[in-house]
């Protein structure tokens, strides 16, 4: 029998070549079978039924988790599959919250792109009988479970790319829902604000907080100034939005729109950026020659500080202290430039547009205000800048191009590959040498540290001694790198995080796009305007020149340290929790709380809990005392870690448990 | 066993938390830190607590390395699991198929009538009566069945489901 | 090899034979969890009291060494006639008392003793012939089956192993290990014609060989004990009453496939199941049947127990295994399949308990032997339980292909209290529903595929005339609705909306466009349906809407149920026949729904009636009918 590597698709012949899956055939084939839950970078779950075929001999079969056999027989549109496509859609329809016309992603939703195609035109079942909380807690993302599908593209993309998992299922059959642990809010559990979980999901389960009522107030606030930064990611994706293809540099037309929708100034990150790249390699430089805290990571993306405060509080001194460029640019602006054209900071508002949800996070952290004044007032994402000009009626295709003001609007092509995962190591390795050396380096594209691979390595040498650089984007390649310096497996000096596949350009606050390739041409386009910037590394800024001559003395100079850069602390992983072992009725109480979160709990907190109730129940003032355990007291680097009333008491290995329940604990109940 | 969580005197109530705690460690460290003990992991726990308080589930996500929602996770996926405080006695009333043709459903009525509960409520306010009904306790050949904690009690009525129940509740009084 | 171990072996299986030699006789107090539920401890306790209080030796462990003979007192696994429990059987006679109560311990020990006539009270009477049967094998529940996997359960103590291996157990392992390659086990396995007994009825030799034929040094083999077919009770019953068989068959498969560890997967609702198998995995290891080196031939095999926590939907191989790594049990698609990528990823061999109770004796007597039992392609015995509106419950074993006939009325006894025949729903809530027309059906995997239903785990829930098939659809669904995983949507979705249509259509509130949705809806869900418990659940539904239609249409069109078990769709109507016109119905209405001229029919105003029976009670005539 001739074994021809070939299947029959809908009557037609198609030759096999190396496809993962039916699924993957078809789309070859200009056949579009539709999908919730398939996703090529998220593992195989086979929940929707949407994509399912007909195969003959063997039935209906999922087309995403089914790999072509040469030989098969496969219909793609037969009415067994028609009837399980459209019921499916039905039934979860029927499920689902539909109010479609005031959902944020009216528009860009799947189901109502597949209700559509499928002429859906009748629910013959009944409504969605319960009606769950929306989770309004997070300052990046709203949840709303009513409308969620239960594809668990979030749970799979949270667990698998981000290595966190935040999000699971909890209950089961028609109870199941996606949530936090124990139902808890976004804000109270170790979600990042990456809003990767959004950017796949299909519905409007998962959506972006709008913050575009806000920006309006603003703008129509006659008493106030209102100044905008543009982040490089934002110049290569807005188009999109438009019907412009992904990648297109729209720069000129971001600006037109943004003085057209009535921002005062508008301004380019990526100038804060080239600040960044200065700050920090000359951090590095420092680092480097007192051979500490090495290796250095960096502090632009607000996600992964928030994972490494969630996770790895003992490398949480290796982050480097600059604040982002959206903080820098921030805190300059309301510190410095408000003084030089004559303001108050609180008459300016500052305005970020991001590629970002985590970005509004961390526009909100109190260390980034002064006097309650927040350096960053308010941030939208490149969705939402989107639905302003369709508000305000612009046609952006036709938008005269228009330049960014002075000051903040001159930026060298360094501060614009921020965008892109790698970008940021790129612009600090063209920056190094020269700040080592006093010599230019000749070769300033680092190829190596570009693309889409999961972690990305180069070695440069500067002034005799190698320099080894890593990237990763994706929080769980990140975790994976983390454990291996732990283990001594790698040894890096600087190292790359961003939180998004792709970096900036694959921020959740991006135009939603389902694909990798879409974020492959937008970084494409980032590469592009550095290779057509005059200046394309951070140093030969003649703007940042001045700032530092104006306002900052030099980089890491006490200015500048006051200005641009931050802490870190640690965060407990879940909020709200502990486990009660003794209780004290009487008025005169102590209350010891040990810590057994994840660091303490690896530093031997059982131990010295053990140790504690023992001592506790065979003292005579065991009545008075309130002992718990708790998850995290936020001190982990120096764990074991004790809270006495208020006072919190580091490294309380077993051993000291005696020493410092005597000094501590007796004492202060007598 | 005797309202073991709230009129104890302190010293005891103090020494149960404790005993808990420590045998939650105990349990962890037996059955080792991985994934695939999770699931023993948290019906030790639940025959230690009668239930999986959520602190508790914190604790064993940190101690074996797992994110809390997934833990939370799996123990709402299996009905064993309770993640609120079951009472003393937990009943199980049979719903499977063999039962249910030979009258379950009268049976259940008859308990949650006698225990005093209605509607979606399962745990009687002093913790003294769970009810629940199961898919199939493979007893079908004395359909109708109950369990009560772990004893099965076949062929049942309306009727002798009331008697046993008052016999188990005058047993409780002469142990008072 | 160390031919030491295996003569150790065989020396200590001829010690043991002379022990059981010596007894005199066997009192076997069925210990399975119905008697237990019965009493029977209590009966096992007061019958070692009785023997030894007559001055004679009680033997509850082997009598070894002493040339003393005495009276055996033991417990046993189930011997399938719950119903009748707590059951004690006697040997060598075979008498089977049933329903014994402790009290009934000294005349049964008398008779015993003094070798007079059987207690005759106990003994088994035909509910509808009123003919009493002593021996066992007599009694038509016995008489019509063929016991092979479940030959032991009943007949030997289960917590021993001594009396496993003087039974020819672990012959088979033996045999395997010494005299077999991987392959040719598999052969034998293939050539059984053996098929899984767990639902399916995938061919178990195939599986073995793919899963065999898979490269890479660690493997496993699971036997899936999450049995959660409500109304199956067939594995429970081999877990608890001959764990070395089922542990016989999963070394084997070991050694087939190349795994050196394997699971037990036991639902979590079997804490004595679990227990017995765990001293019988203590007991095999002990004995150098498990573990390192099993019977000096250099293979390894450990074997762990999983206790399941609730989920039916573990009983699919994938959700089962994704329960034994910890996670949440749902199921994955396939491919790959566990024989590719099973257990964290490694090729894995999962059989049902039952079929692996039936390895050892393929092994010992040869595929020849057990191809010949059965039918056609669907060889061997099958385990059935037979419950519901029948005579005899209890768990039964036959060989694949007797009809329903003769297992609902020969076996079972027929339909109790003389009412009639209805239907038959086999499969629990995976399979069917068949009627009377499908008694004369064999009962094997492909015809009763092919009329819609499947055997499942083999649960045979028997009704008669007054069960309203659309209320049982209704209960199937409402319990595949509560044990959907939830993951993938025609089955999440689909089965809470058939419950749905299905409850409205018992509540009186159904609508006649219901019919035709539901249909589709069952198709879509059927065919659309990520795994088997989805893809199974509407199979009640759908062979109710192929043979009870009507019952259905009476439902959501009259409003009516014909067989007057939906209280909703109950009514009231007046006999014009009978009917005096008294007016004593109209002045007990509470709703004045009654109305009518004296001396003449009255008549009931059906949207005004609450159903409350009053009219019924004061009608002096009885010219008031329900239904």
């Amino acid at each position: 029998m001739e074994q021809k590597n070939t299947v029959l698709i809908d009557g037609q012949v198609v030759e096999l070549n190396g496809e993962k899956n039916i699924l993957e055939l078809t789309r070859k084939i200009g056949i579009e079978i539709p999908t919730f839950c398939y996703h090529s970078e998220l593992s195989l779950y086979g929940a929707c039924r949407m994509c399912v075929v007909e195969v003959e001999g063997r039935g209906i079969m999922a087309s995403c988790s089914t790999p072509p056999a040469p030989g098969m027989k496969i219909l793609t549109n037969s009415p067994r599959v028609q009837r399980v496509r459209r019921t499916v859609l039905e039934l979860l329809l029927a499920n689902h919250d539909r109010e479609c016309t005031t959902c944020d992603r009216n528009g860009s939703c799947k189901l109502q792109e597949l209700a559509n195609r499928f002429g859906v035109k009748k629910i013959r079942f009944g409504e969605r009988d319960v009606k769950l909380p929306l989770d309004h807690s997070s300052h990046s993302l709203v949840r709303d479970p009513n409308k969620c599908i239960l594809c668990g593209d979030c749970v799979r993309m949270c667990a698998e790319v981000q290595g966190i998992g935040v999000l699971d299922f909890s209950g089961r059959g028609s109870n199941t829902v996606v949530t936090p642990a124990f139902h808890k809010n976004l804000a109270d559990v170790e979600c990042v604000n990456c809003g990767q979980c959004g950017a796949v999901c299909p519905t409007g389960a998962i959506v972006v907080k709008d913050d575009t009522d806000r920006a309006w107030a603003a703008i129509h606030d006659p008493e106030k100034m209102v100044v905008v930064q543009v982040a490089p990611a934002v110049r290569v994706a807005l188009g999109e939005e438009f019907g412009l293809p992904a990648g297109e540099i729209v720069t000129g037309k971001v600006v037109a729109a943004l003085k057209r929708l009535g921002f005062d100034k508008v301004f380019d990150t990526s100038i804060t950026a080239d600040l960044t790249v200065i700050e920090e390699t000359h951090e590095f430089i420092t680092r480097l020659q007192k051979g500490e805290k090495m290796p250095q990571f960096t502090s632009c993306c607000p996600a992964w500080v928030k994972y490494a405060e969630h996770n790895a509080a003992e490398y949480l001194k290796n982050l480097s202290s600059c604040r982002s460029p959206q903080q820098m640019f921030g805190s300059l602006v309301k510190k410095y430039w408000a003084q030089e054209i004559g303001k108050q900071p609180e008459d300016i508002i500052v305005v970020s547009i991001m590629p970002c949800t985590a970005k509004k996070y961390e526009a909100a952290l109190p260390q980034f205000a002064t006097d309650g004044v927040p350096d960053v007032d308010l941030v939208l994402t490149t969705q939402e800048l989107a639905r302003m000009i369709r508000e305000a009626g612009l046609v952006f295709d036709q938008l005269d191009i228009e330049s960014f003001d002075t000051p903040f609007g001159f930026t060298t092509g360094a501060g614009v590959i921020f965008g892109a995962t790698g970008g940021v190591a790129e612009a600090v390795l063209r920056a190094a040498h020269e700040f080592v050396t006093g010599q230019p380096i000749d070769q300033i594209n680092f190829e190596a540290v570009r693309g889409f691979a999961d972690r990305k390595e180069a070695t440069v040498e500067i002034a005799g001694q190698e320099i080894k650089v890593a990237v990763v984007h994706g929080l769980a390649n990140a975790k994976a790198l983390l454990q291996e310096i732990k283990e001594g497996k790698a040894d890096y000096h600087i190292i790359e995080v961003m939180a998004c596949p792709g970096g900036c350009v694959g921020g959740a606050g991006q135009p939603i796009s389902p694909t990798m390739e879409t974020k492959k041409e937008r970084a494409k386009g980032i590469y592009n305007a550095d290779k057509l910037s005059q200046l394309r590394k951070a140093q030969d800024n003649p703007v940042v020149g001045k700032f530092y001559e104006r306002w900052l003395a030099k980089p890491n100079s006490d200015a500048a340290h006051d200005a641009l850069h931050t802490a870190y602390s640690n965060r407990g992983r879940i909020s709200g929790e502990e486990i009660k072992l003794m209780t004290s009725q009487e008025p005169d109480q102590l209350d010891i709380a040990v810590c057994v979160g994840t660091c303490c709990y690896l530093n031997g907190a059982y131990d010295t809990l053990q140790k504690f109730m023992k001592l506790a129940a065979d003292s005579e003032l065991k009545e008075r005392i309130n002992l718990h355990a708790t998850f995290c007291l936020e001190k982990c680097e120096q764990g074991p870690v004790i809270k006495v009333d208020d006072e919190i008491i580091n490294g309380v290995t077993p051993d000291r448990v005696e020493k410092i329940f005597t000094e501590k604990i007796c004492t202060k109940l007598k | 066993m005797k309202q073991e969580v709230n009129g104890a005197p302190k010293e005891e109530r103090n020494t149960n938390y404790q005993r808990k705690f420590e045998k939650v460690n105990e349990i962890i460290n037996r059955l080792g830190r991985s994934q695939s003990a999770l699931i023993p992991i948290l019906q030790e726990v639940q025959e230690e607590y009668r239930y999986l308080p959520e602190e508790i589930l914190t604790y064993i996500a940190t101690a074996l390395g797992l994110s809390p929602a997934s833990v939370f996770g799996v123990a709402t996926f299996y009905a064993q699991f309770s993640l609120e405080a079951k009472g003393k006695y937990v009943i199980k009333v049979c719903d499977g198929t063999a039962c249910h043709v030979r009258g379950s459903e009268p049976v259940l009525e008859a308990i949650k009538k006698r225990v005093n509960l209605s509607g979606k409520k399962k745990t009687t306010d002093d913790l003294r009566y769970t009810v629940e009904t199961v898919s199939c306790l493979g007893a079908c050949g004395l359909a109708p069945v109950v369990m009560i904690n772990d004893k099965i009690y076949g062929q049942m009525t309306p009727e002798a489901i009331t008697i046993i129940l008052d016999q188990l509740e005058k047993e409780d009084a002469a142990d008072e | 090899m160390n031919k030491e171990t295996l003569n150790q072996l065989e020396a200590r299986k001829n010690q043991w034979r002379q022990g059981f030699d010596r007894e005199k006789a066997r009192i076997l107090v069925c210990a399975g969890t119905g008697c237990v539920a019965n009493g029977s401890l209590e009966v096992y306790a007061a019958l070692k009291q009785e023997v030894e209080a007559r001055g004679e030796y009680v033997t509850v462990d082997l009598l070894l060494e002493e040339e003393k003979t005495g009276v055996a007192v033991v417990k046993s696994g189930c011997h399938g006639f719950c119903e009748m429990g707590p059951l004690v059987r006697l040997e060598p006679s075979g008498i089977l008392y049933t329903k014994v109560k402790a009290e009934d311990a000294a005349e049964i020990v008398e008779a015993l003793v003094s070798g007079g006539k059987p207690v005759e009270r106990l003994l088994y009477r035909h509910p509808l012939t009123g003919e009493v049967y002593a021996e066992e094998h007599q009694i038509p529940f016995y008489h019509h089956q063929q016991r092979t996997a479940l030959a032991h359960c009943g007949q030997i103590d289960p917590e021993d192993i001594r009396e496993y291996v003087v039974n020819d157990g672990y012959e088979g392992l033996k045999r395997a290990l010494t005299q077999m390659t991987p392959a040719e086990v598999c052969r034998e396995i293939i050539d059984s014609g053996l098929r899984g007994r767990g639902g399916g009825g995938f061919p178990t030799g195939r599986k073995w060989e793919l899963t065999r034929i898979e490269e890479g040094p660690k493997k496993y083999v699971v036997c899936n004990g999450d049995e959660g077919d409500p109304g199956a009770f067939m594995d429970r019953s081999l877990m608890e009453g001959d764990p070395h068989r089922v542990l016989e068959g999963m070394i084997i498969a070991g050694y087939a496939i190349g795994a050196d560890e394997g699971y037990i997967y036991v639902r979590a609702e079997y804490p004595l199941a679990v227990q017995r198998l765990k001293t019988a995995i203590a007991e095999a290891k002990k004995y150098g049947l498990l573990g390192e080196n099993i019977l000096g031939t250099g293979f390894n095999f450990e074997l762990k127990i999983k206790e399941g926590a609730g989920a039916f939907v573990c009983g699919e191989e994938t959700a089962l295994l994704a329960s034994i790594e910890g996670r949440r049990g749902m199921p994955s698609p396939k491919p790959p399949f566990p024989a590719q990528s099973g257990l964290w990823g490694k090729p894995t061999l999962i059989n049902n308990v039952e079929t692996f109770a039936n390895i050892a004796q393929i092994i010992v007597k040869g595929a020849a032997w057990f191809s010949e039992i059965g039918a056609d392609q669907n060889t061997g015995t099958k385990t059935f339980a037979i419950t519901g509106q029948v005579a005899n419950t209890g768990l039964i074993e036959v060989p694949l292909g007797t009809t329903l006939r003769q297992v609902v009325f020969e076996i079972g006894g027929g339909i109790r209290g003389g009412k009639k025949f209805k239907a038959v729903q086999i499969g629990g809530p995976s399979g069917g529903c068949l009627t009377e027309e499908h008694l004369d059906l064999p009962l094997d995997f492909d015809s009763l595929k092919a009329a819609g239903a499947m055997i499942g785990s083999g649960g045979l829930v028997i009704m008669d005339e007054s069960t309203c098939m659309v209320e049982v659809a209704r209960f199937f669904m409402n319990f595949t609705q509560n044990e959907s995983c939830g993951k993938c949507v025609p089955c999440r979705e689909g089965t809470k909306r058939m419950l749905e249509i299905l409850q409205r259509a018992v509540d009186g509130e159904g609508r006649p466009e219901d019919v035709e949705l539901l249909q589709e809806l069952a198709e879509a869900v059927r065919d659309g349906s990520l795994c088997g418990l989805g893809k199974t659940a509407p199979n009640p539904v759908l062979t109710m809407l192929k043979y009870f239609k009507d019952e259905y249409i009476a439902h959501v069109v009259e409003k009516r149920c014909p067989a007057g078990v939906c209280s909703a769709l109950k009514g009231y109507t007046i006999d014009p026949e009978k009917c005096k016109g008294c007016s004593k119905c109209a002045r007990a209405c509470p709703v004045q729904a009654i109305s009518g001229e004296l001396k003449k029919p009255y008549t009931i105003d059906q949207t005004k009636c609450i159903k409350c029976g009053a009219c019924v009670e004061n009608c002096p005539f009885k010219a008031i009918k329900e239904g």
